[in-house]
């Protein structure tokens, strides 16, 4: 195998368990379903081979909080794979993998360089660790309405105004596939003595398939979040974190204990084995083929009209350094419809799933396991939802960035006293808490940053069209927390 | 030597032919092709493991798929058919001298040249000057037209298996699309009988009913397909398939048939009462 130094076509943990089935143990540990006999409901449902496996850690099969057999060499493993100094399985999302990335740099007070369009976890993690954000306004698309990467001007001045920032963060890629110049990033990032840490949720790809955006860890960054389940094909909830050669495995390990569960699911942890062996092994035909898929599927929605499906022409060497093919996003506004409009209309009329709609672009999270005849199907859809929903465009809103202003941290905003109001009348305040649609998460308001006209618009419009609206205690979200 | 093959129309119920040989056995990107021998159906095409036609009892299929719409609208000319099968129905359609083009979509190549070799009597058929045969995904090749056809023939597999985008919103709109304003859509609507053919069978019909202002029913008994009992959809822009058939017209073809007959066209319509009331439910 090019490029790999160890056997990549082991996978230590689906093999201990296959060895550990074959044993026939007698369980008198947990889990209390013992392989399934004592819920033979959920057996049925889920089928025997799966709850077989759900095993509680126990020598032969290692033990993720202190790894020291199986699961140590399922990450060395990955760690190859990857190109990255050590990998962690990590079994709480990859939001546990970005709060422990966040959580390993960063103490209470330290600053720390990240754009605003940053997943929810990301500021989550500065509520927990009290660290304060400076945010790198990202640059904008006016006409699709997407907030894009950082420029590297942008990111130079944050880092010369905050030189005692610990780290730098980036989305590589967002959402929509869009790439900063993450290797420039690595550099400013480290000839300021600061580290860089990646998010890669969407960005799993990008380590095996040829011709994508640099991973980060071979752009040199330190740490990365990896969704081995979005587009690798692991189990929802199954994640990598990558970390490079500047940072302590020990410490980090430590950090990841802080909130990890000590009974990490087997299902998790072999889906990441066996999926990192097919990734190896098979990643770059997998990726060619994902990528071959997604182009033409541009193509075909181009041509219906009125719909434009974006991808690399969108590059400018800066704020788009780079682009993610697979990512098969498509603006909708110029037909009249938001996207989340589109996006309700592919699932009520025509079943069919797509990742989100916000309010100008649908995204179509193409991976591993797509067909073309499903992809005929999606622009077959379009095509008739054009025909049968086409409105004039006037008047519909796009997705603006809004630049925030940040009054506190987001660890003081959330735990200060606050008051319930409703929205109308938080003109002004400082939120407490966070307001994003879901998917993407990327928080509209995160707590400590004040509430203006521009956002109450927003949250309104986002409301009408019927975005999923969440964050706040008011599930409604007809009131808002703000801080007294 | 006792050899069978059985086809399971439910985890319960299956229907057994004695088979003298199989001929072909093959798997293509799509499916599983066979063709077998039978002592009472004569040559089988099975794909995927079911029953897409036999020598004995096609002609009921291709007979009603075909005279149905073309005894209702009176100048059909342009012709669009999805799946090719054996040419059973492409066959029927060349009878008709009015007919100036017959567009065929094909998925899966492998199924026609199989044909070609172990069913040959209807495929010198596809030879004549007015078919042009497409192979290629029917979604990908319908929402490129527009107005376009006088009749769209879908002549599908089950919706289960690859099959499944003819069984679509998405493709009916855009079928409807691709007809002229008095354009007709026939599609083998699968059987009502058993709870999952019968709930598929809604799913489809529910889907025309919300695209095409004219969206009926009509039956047939095909001996190999699930509980013998099979149904067809016919939607329309314009004509109505009871109130607007021509039986002079058609019987002034002189076309002989050993299934179809104007009286028969007529019936075929008239539905029995469980049936009736599931249509009725998601119309």
């Amino acid at each position: 195998m090019p490029g790999f130094e160890l056997d990549q076509s082991n996978a230590p943990i689906y093999e201990a368990l296959e060895t550990f089935r074959n044993m026939r143990v007698v369980p008198f540990d947990v889990p209390g379903h013992k392989r399934g006999r004592g819920n033979p409901e959920l057996t049925r449902f889920l089928g025997q081979q799966c709850v077989g496996i759900d095993v509680n850690s126990m020598k032969p099969l290692d033990n993720l909080c202190h790894p020291i057999s199986v699961i140590h060499e399922a990450e060395d493993l990955a760690a190859d794979a990857f190109g990255a100094e050590h990998a962690f399985l990590m079994v709480g999302g990859t939001t546990s993998a970005v709060q422990s990335m966040v959580l390993a740099v960063c103490k209470q007070g330290d600053e720390i360089i990240l754009p605003r369009n940053v997943h929810r976890s990301v500021i989550n993690a500065l509520v927990l660790c009290g660290a304060i954000p400076v945010y790198v306004n990202p640059d904008v698309d006016k006409r699709i309405g997407i907030s894009l990467g950082m420029q590297r001007e942008k990111v130079r001045k944050a880092i010369e105004e905050h030189p005692n920032a610990v780290a730098v963060f980036v989305n590589n890629p967002t959402y929509y596939g869009v790439c900063s110049d993450l290797r420039a990033i690595v550099d400013m990032a480290h000839e300021a003595g600061m580290l860089c840490l990646a998010d890669e949720a969407h960005g799993t790809h990008f380590y095996f398939g040829e011709n994508l955006p640099v991973s980060a860890m071979a752009a040199g960054a330190d740490m990365s979040s990896v969704s081995m389940h979005k587009s690798g094909g692991s189990l929802t909830q199954s994640s990598f974190l990558l970390a490079g050669p500047n940072v302590n495995e020990g410490y980090i390990r430590q950090i990841i204990n802080l909130t990890q569960t000590t009974s990490a699911s087997y299902l998790l942890m072999s889906s990441l084995d066996i999926s990192r062996r097919n990734l190896a092994l098979r990643g770059k035909r997998i990726f060619e083929q994902v990528c071959e898929m997604a182009n033409y599927a541009r193509e075909e929605i181009n041509q219906i009209g009125g719909y434009y499906a974006f991808g690399k022409e969108l590059i400018n060497g800066d704020s788009v350094f780079d682009f993610d093919p697979t990512k098969l996003s498509v603006h909708t506004l110029d037909l009249g419809l938001a996207g989340i409009e589109v996006y309700d209309i592919l699932r009520d009329d025509y079943d069919i799933q797509i990742e989100f709609g916000d309010l100008g672009n649908i995204l179509a999270y193409l991976s591993i396991g797509d067909r073309v005849q499903d992809l005929e199907r999606l622009v077959s859809a379009l095509a008739e939802i054009r025909r049968l929903f086409k409105k004039d465009p006037t008047g519909m809103l796009s997705q603006e960035y809004i630049e925030p202003d940040v009054v506190l941290s987001p660890q003081n905003a959330f735990y200060s006293k606050k008051v319930s109001l409703p929205l109308e009348q938080t003109l002004g305040r400082v939120c407490a808490e966070f307001v994003m649609c879901y998917p993407p998460g990327i928080p509209v308001l995160a707590p400590g940053e004040k509430v203006t006209d521009e956002i109450l618009q927003y949250i309104g419009y986002a409301k009408e069209k019927g975005c999923s609206m969440t964050g706040p205690t008011d599930p409604h979200i007809n009131n808002l927390n703000v801080v007294i | 030597m006792d050899l069978w093959f059985s086809e399971m129309h439910t985890p319960d119920v299956k229907l057994s032919l004695r088979v003298d040989k199989q001929l072909y056995s093959q798997k293509s990107d799509y499916q599983s092709i066979d063709v077998l021998e039978t002592p009472e159906f004569g040559r089988v095409l099975v794909l995927d493991g079911n029953i897409m036609l036999t020598e004995r009892d096609e002609f009921i299929y291709d007979e009603m798929i075909t005279h149905v719409p073309m005894a209702v609208h009176p100048k059909i000319e342009n012709v669009l058919v999805f799946g090719i099968g054996d040419g059973g129905v492409v066959k029927e359609l060349t009878r008709y001298d009015q007919i100036q083009s017959i567009d065929l979509v094909e998925m899966d190549e492998m199924v026609a040249e199989a044909c070609r070799q172990y069913l040959p009597e209807n495929a010198s058929k596809l030879d004549d000057k007015r078919v042009h045969i497409n192979y290629g995904n029917a979604l990908k090749y319908i929402r490129k037209f527009e107005n376009k056809y006088d009749l769209i023939i879908v002549d599908s597999n089950d919706p289960f298996g690859p099959s499944e985008g003819l069984f679509t919103k998405e493709f009916y709109g855009n079928c409807y699309k691709a007809l002229k304003e008095d354009g007709i859509m026939v599609n083998q609507q699968g059987s009502p009988f058993y709870q999952e053919d019968a709930v598929a069978m809604q799913r489809s019909h529910k889907r025309i009913a919300s695209t095409f202002p004219i969206c009926r029913v009509y039956q047939a008994h095909i001996p190999t397909y699930a509980a013998g009992y099979w149904l067809f959809g016919f939607a329309s822009k314009k004509y109505h398939p009871v109130d607007d058939v021509d039986s002079k017209r058609w019987a002034s073809l002189n076309l002989k048939t050993r299934y179809y007959t104007s009286r028969l066209h007529v019936g075929a319509f008239y539905l029995p009462a469980f049936l009736e009331e599931m249509l009725e439910e998601v119309e």
